[in-house]
């Protein structure tokens, strides 16, 4: 409760900001503050401490897994904004409503990983969309920009429409008539046939907005004409939210009826992998490249919805905190450079060593090698696929995908140290390469004692 | 009248809806198509309000109104979707001076 609260409050303080000071510094560091204060806030929440006594009739449930995820996700944006908050400046001139609208989206952010009704899910993936269109196209000159913009917002609108029709399907075929997912869940009634086609499209419509295979269309478009700062934003923060609101609405209610459409849900899984890495691999636009290797890294996160046992669940988070921190570096840098080609890469080693050795690391925690955090991301998920006893053809498709997504993190790593060239002026001040080192060394201790975080965070908060 | 009606009749409007995004060219118009869809599962949610009021009788007056509070919420993000969709077409328009979807493959490489 606390974070839903407090960042839409912020993002109504950011909009006014613009209005009282014209300093850039000032709105960042008001922005900077409103992150701090809300990842305090929801790390009070996970401990008990509600600053909002407010009666949700049981809409909204709070708990553990939610606010965890809310904390990776609070804790990234907080280095996001650390690290690309400058950048923001060459979007556009609404400086201030760019962050208005990243809070309004935290915010959703918020509500998507507690709904507890089918009601409260719906608000909360529009109230992260809607912000995010508006982002997608702030960069209203450029006609990349207004395409992806457009897509996304066509794109995202069908979908909700689509979900839309499952949710008032699952409504018409439950006796109870309400939106509880649990209530929904345990009627009696539910093996009619409107209950299975309204599941099946809330199904659907939820693998649009984590863009698995075959719906996955619209992600490189819709990432490569965003400005950059945002599809940083987009392919991290909000996607991990949206496939936390995936797993509690299959994980937790629906579960039992997913179980039987494993076989489906593997499809997916499979298609998505395939897709994602084997064009990952074609693509000469690194930021293309980082758009086909987020449908990637979803293909992974989707084996938690197939899985649905505790070792998924621990994973999940694992991954996403992960995915986050890499992606969120790799774009920092990828910002920095002249253009997002492979070339632009040529002979950052020798120019810029500190930036070559901590991209080197985030990308090998995306390709998951041994000692980075995204080894262990892997390793969890696919356990959780193996302990179920089947889809072992499945885990080593992924395996093998694994070892595709290699040969396209290591072009980068190969451009910057043995390829010379000039990358050009790079304005990384050093509080920026502090950071980026931070970040780093976060991926590193997670991925030599992930199980020690883990522990360390059931204990805490459980 | 059965339930059944509705559900034909908010299903083809849906049905509609889809067919029109997928084909049409004009972005108004596919927008339209998109409001069309949710006005599909509007009508569907008030049909099956109305059903469940009448499952559990005069007794419990509030009975189902969950399925009518939702469609309020829907036309309010609806409504949200669509200013914002707006403005995003009128600065496409401003710098293509056409609302053509088929302007829109600069991306594709």
């Amino acid at each position: 409760m606390n974070a839903i609260i407090i960042s839409a409050l912020w993002g109504v303080v950011m909009m006014f900001s613009g209005v009282i000071t014209t300093s850039k510094s000032a709105i960042r560091n008001l922005a900077v503050l409103g992150i701090i204060i809300l990842l305090a806030a929801n790390i009070l929440d996970l401990g008990g401490n509600h600053f909002f006594p407010i009666d949700t009739h049981n809409m909204l449930d709070f708990e553990t897994f939610g606010l965890l995820f809310n904390t990776i996700a609070f804790a990234s944006s907080l280095l996001f904004f650390l690290l690309s908050a400058k950048d923001i400046e060459n979007v556009g001139i609404n400086y201030s409503e760019y962050f208005s609208l990243i809070f309004f989206v935290l915010c959703g952010v918020s509500i998507a990983t507690s709904f507890n009704t089918l009601l409260m899910l719906f608000i909360g993936i529009e109230i992260i969309s809607i912000p995010l269109y508006i982002l997608t196209g702030s960069d209203k000159r450029n006609l990349k920009s207004n395409e992806a913009s457009l897509k996304y917002l066509l794109m995202g609108a069908f979908s909700t429409g689509i979900m839309l029709l499952g949710i008032a399907f699952l409504y018409g075929a439950s006796g109870t008539g309400t939106f509880f997912i649990d209530a929904i869940a345990s009627d009696r009634s539910s093996a009619s046939p409107l209950f299975i086609v309204g599941l099946l499209l809330l199904l659907v419509s939820m693998s649009f907005k984590v863009s698995a295979a075959p719906f996955h269309f619209w992600t490189p478009d819709v990432y490569d004409g965003a400005p950059s700062v945002f599809t940083s934003f987009m392919a991290t923060i909000v996607k991990a939210a949206v496939f936390i609101a995936f797993i509690r609405l299959f994980g937790d209610a629906f579960g039992e009826r997913l179980i039987r459409w494993q076989f489906f849900v593997a499809l997916i899984i499979a298609a998505t992998l395939l897709i994602g890495n084997i064009t990952a691999v074609f693509q000469q636009s690194v930021k293309r490249m980082l758009a086909y290797s987020s449908i990637a890294q979803a293909g992974f996160m989707l084996f938690a919805l197939l899985t649905l046992n505790s070792y998924a669940k621990d994973g999940i988070i694992l991954y996403t905190a992960a995915y986050c921190l890499a992606t969120i570096g790799i774009f920092a840098i990828l910002i920095k450079m002249k253009d997002h080609s492979f070339e632009a890469y040529n002979g950052l080693a020798k120019h810029q060593p500190a930036l070559a050795a901590v991209n080197t690391i985030f990308l090998l925690s995306l390709a998951g090698i041994p000692l980075t955090a995204g080894f262990f991301a892997k390793y969890y998920m696919l356990i959780s696929a193996l302990k179920t006893g089947q889809f072992l053809w499945l885990v080593i498709l992924a395996v093998l995908c694994a070892a595709v997504s290699v040969y396209y993190y290591f072009r980068i790593i190969q451009a910057m140290y043995f390829k010379d060239g000039e990358p050009g002026e790079i304005s990384a001040s050093s509080s920026f390469k502090t950071v980026l080192i931070v970040i780093a060394v976060i991926i590193v201790l997670l991925g030599v004692f992930p199980q020690w975080l883990l522990d360390k965070l059931n204990i805490l908060y459980l | 009248m059965p339930i059944n009606y509705y559900i034909f009749l908010s299903v083809a409007l849906f049905c509609i809806g889809v067919t029109g995004v997928l084909t049409r060219r004009n972005a108004i118009i596919i927008f339209m198509c998109i409001e069309l869809m949710l006005n599909a599962v509007n009508l569907l949610l008030v049909a099956f309000s109305k059903m469940h009021h009448q499952a559990v009788g005069a007794a419990v007056p509030t009975a189902g109104i969950d399925g009518q509070i939702f469609v309020f919420f829907i036309m309010v993000v609806a409504a949200a979707e669509v200013s914002v969709g707006l403005a995003i077409i009128v600065m496409l328009y401003r710098n293509t001076h056409s609302v053509d979807v088929n302007f829109l493959n600069r991306l594709k490489h």
